[in-house]
């Protein structure tokens, strides 16, 4: 077998291992951590430069 | 990175109205740049020469700084209002304050769809990269592309799903290389720092650089695009840079300034050494123009140095757009335009795992099943569609948030002459698309219609009408 048989088996490795890596820490993570924690991310917010401003248009 | 008790009250600060985890501002203008330019350059490498096959020489001259203005207008344009959008979602964020939810939901999808598209793209060329990579070492049996477009799309998912400082920083050093090995090569071919090896006279002879007329031009600009598609994604950087408001107009616009550069450099070289009939088609002539020089100056470290080049431009555009279209889904979960559960932040990563985990099967889908050629121009069309948005979106900004009412980071000259001049572009480009793939803009424009029905009609009210509007904004002018 040449080395790019060799490659080629490598990278479908290397891919379910990343492909693993992913799944299995998404659903540890799905586990660990509470629905509302996970999701309470907001639109960011804007440096002090226009709080000064006044509210926001909502 | 440190660990943290996210379920603190006082932590973590990163975000307004009780976050707890928030996307992390680690990035600087430097890391702005890489994204944009990351996203774009692969286009110089290949793609653009489909230009030169439509119109000839000048065409393609004529088209890349045509698209060269569209694109500095889309730069000034984005610069301005992202400087005061501290968000992730980029232009969805900004329709979605500006105009309305119907426009956000639509922006948003142009959005992940131009990206994910140009993923798939890019993974492919990976794939077809590297089976010439084996050819040239000597390999005579047929390489299977799949395991490495498969590679290229889980490596880079997962450089995404662990950070984005580590993601954007790869990114940073793979696109300079990129565009060093442009200016290397420009260096060495056109007579400064080694013999001249341009041929433009001879290969412009006759009508050879302009061979269709002034209709070659209006075709070619379809494929100018292509030098510059994709840096309007700076502005999905936002909610992580340290610094929104200089750090975005600055990676933003140094990032133009890098491609028109590039653009014009590549162009020079690649005219000046390689027949326009070849480096025309992109097909089965020339598929990389900048490597096809390089092989013509018989240098070997210049073939090694734009092999190398050519395959870390691809990687670093699928990065980019990756990064980029799992900003744009989350930012749509998040505020409830889809689904909440894809508007979730990984704790300890900082990062919008579940949006960049859920689009990977959709960029492998279209990687390994569809054409290229038709995923290239879903993309395109995509990307025209948030350009032709861009301009409305200005003049409304300008006009709800007059000077003064809101501090900007950057303030464009001459408005309205970029959003006039951006719009026009965008309709001559429309009508050169309709020319070369009318049914394809038509089957689009219907998909997006029956998506804005679903939305209206169903999808709007889960949406949170009041929550997805946070940031410290002034009320626009008479409301």
């Amino acid at each position: 077998m040449s080395i790019w048989n060799y490659a080629e088996y490598a990278a479908w490795a290397l891919s379910a291992a990343f492909a693993a890596y992913m799944v299995i820490d998404w659903l540890k993570t799905d586990s660990t951590y509470s629905e509302e924690v996970l999701t309470s991310s907001r639109e960011g917010e804007l440096e002090a430069m226009t709080e000064a401003k006044g509210g926001h248009h909502g | 990175m440190a660990e943290f008790d996210i379920t603190s009250k006082e932590r973590d600060g990163m975000g307004p109205h009780g976050t707890n985890v928030g996307l992390l501002r680690v990035l600087g203008p430097a890391h702005v740049w890489a994204l944009g330019v990351g996203i774009v350059l692969v286009g110089e490498y290949m793609g653009w020469n489909f230009a030169v096959g439509k119109g000839g020489a000048y065409a393609a001259l004529v088209a890349c700084w045509f698209a060269g203005i569209l694109y500095t207008c889309v730069a000034m344009i984005d610069s301005e209002v992202t400087s005061t959008v501290a968000a992730a979602g980029g232009q969805y964020t900004q329709a979605k304050h500006i105009v309305g939810p119907l426009m956000a939901f639509n922006v948003g999808l142009y959005l992940v769809f131009a990206y994910t598209m140009l993923e798939a793209a890019n993974a492919i060329t990976a794939g077809y990269l590297i089976s010439q990579v084996a050819a040239l070492s000597g390999f005579t049996g047929t390489l299977d592309q799949r395991p490495f477009i498969i590679l290229s799309i889980m490596f880079l998912a997962w450089l995404n799903y662990r950070g984005v400082l580590a993601t954007l920083t790869f990114n940073l050093v793979i696109t300079a290389i990129a565009f060093t090995a442009i200016i290397i090569l420009f260096l060495s071919t056109s007579g400064i720092i080694a013999p001249s090896m341009m041929h433009h006279a001879e290969l412009f002879a006759g009508n050879a650089a302009l061979p269709y007329g002034w209709i070659g031009v209006l075709a070619a600009m379809h494929f100018g695009l292509w030098f510059y598609l994709g840096i309007e994604g700076t502005t999905q950087a936002a909610e992580e840079v340290r610094s929104p408001a200089r750090a975005l107009p600055f990676g933003t616009l140094a990032g133009i300034m890098t491609l028109l550069i590039a653009a014009t450099l590549t162009w020079y070289v690649c005219t000046g050494l390689i027949p326009w009939e070849f480096l025309g088609d992109g097909l089965n002539g020339s598929v990389a123009p900048l490597f096809t020089a390089a092989l013509l100056t018989k240098s070997q470290p210049l073939v090694w140095l734009l092999g190398v080049g050519t395959l870390f431009a691809t990687l670093a555009s699928a990065n980019g757009c990756i990064n980029d279209a799992s900003r744009a889904w989350f930012s749509l979960g998040r505020d409830k335009y889809l689904p909440g559960w894809f508007g979730a932040v990984h704790p300890k990563f900082r990062t919008p795992y579940r949006s960049i985990l859920f689009l990977v099967p959709i960029a492998l889908a279209f990687a390994l099943k569809a054409p290229l050629d038709q995923v290239v121009t879903f993309s395109i069309l995509s990307g025209l569609l948030t350009y032709t948005f861009m301009p409305l979106n200005m003049i409304l900004f300008r006009k709800k948030w007059p000077m003064g009412s809101i501090t900007r980071g950057y303030e464009h000259p001459f408005h309205p002459l970029p959003s006039v001049v951006l719009l026009a572009l965008c309709a001559i480009t429309f009508f050169a698309v309709f020319l070369g793939y009318g049914t394809q803009l038509v089957a689009m424009i219907a998909f997006y219609i029956v998506a804005s029905l679903w939305f209206h009609f169903w999808r709007y009210r889960f949406v949170s009408r009041a929550a997805q509007f946070t940031m410290p904004w002034p009320r626009p002018k008479g409301y």
